[in-house]
């Protein structure tokens, strides 16, 4: 089974990449809400690369590359658009989101709180995020 | 994709009606509609989730992002019929606990009459 998709950096994308996602965990039976869940944090990640590290430049590419380990899943999704700053990542304060009507910044929440493992790591050129999850 | 919202007036009550994906492309569509002035005229706004089938931060933000307004304007925001995978992404950031978010229909009027 193919275990990887690269596509432009347009928003309209992001459904190719459910998609593929969904498609791949198929075989493994898990329960609507965790597929969901997993297929929401890869949807969260290629959104931030595709709209905030590639200005929606459809001249650019990510790649989205999925395997199966022993206990878990693991993605790892590939741009060479601007490196997500970890450091100057805070969580959100969803009350104060609320108060002040802002629209985004809690993609990374919810990517934090349903993997078991999310890393970034940039070479200057070339950007991977990694994310694990322990399935049954 | 796509995201198709169908509304139905009743009185003073808009059943908004979503159908398909809510994520970072198709969520710009629900924030026109949610940002028309016409809508501030109605006092109860009751969002059917039964045909949404995905919702990501996007979509989450666009609610969150109106809240406020319609709180101070006393509209009530109400979300019935939704899925048990879309009302656990809402769990994720304890948004059930901050939005009004029912069963089926009924409830949802009775919540909206109180």
């Amino acid at each position: 089974m193919n275990n990887s998709i690269r596509v432009e950096c347009s928003k309209k994308n992001l459904k190719l990449i459910r998609d593929f996602v969904t498609d791949y965990l198929q075989a493994h039976n898990l329960s609507d809400i965790l597929m969901n869940q997993i297929v929401l944090a890869v949807d969260e990640i290629c959104a931030n690369l595709i709209i905030h590290a590639n200005h929606e430049d459809p001249s650019k590419y990510i790649t989205l590359v999925v395997d199966k380990q022993k206990d878990g899943v693991r993605f790892e999704i590939t741009d060479n658009g601007a490196a997500f700053q970890r450091t100057n990542y805070k969580e959100p304060d969803i009350n104060e989101n609320i108060r002040v009507g802002k629209k985004g910044g809690v993609g990374v929440a919810l990517v934090n709180r349903i993997m078991d493992k999310v890393e970034f790591k940039s070479n200057g050129t070339k950007n991977t995020c990694l994310l694990y999850k322990k399935i049954a | 994709m796509s995201m198709k919202i169908t509304n139905e007036i009743k009185d003073a009550t808009i059943i908004m009606t979503l159908d398909g994906e809510l994520d970072a492309s198709s969520s710009v569509v629900l924030d026109e509609e949610l940002s028309d002035p016409e809508i501030m005229k109605y006092h109860k706004i009751l969002v059917d989730c039964k045909n949404l089938h995905y919702i990501s931060s996007a979509g989450l933000g666009v609610f969150i992002s109106h809240l406020q307004r319609f709180e101070d304007a006393q509209i009530k925001l109400i979300f019935f019929n939704m899925q048990d995978k879309v009302r656990n992404v809402f769990e994720i950031l304890g948004l059930d606990l901050l939005m009004t978010i029912v069963g089926d229909y009924e409830e949802a009027t009775t919540i909206a009459n109180e």
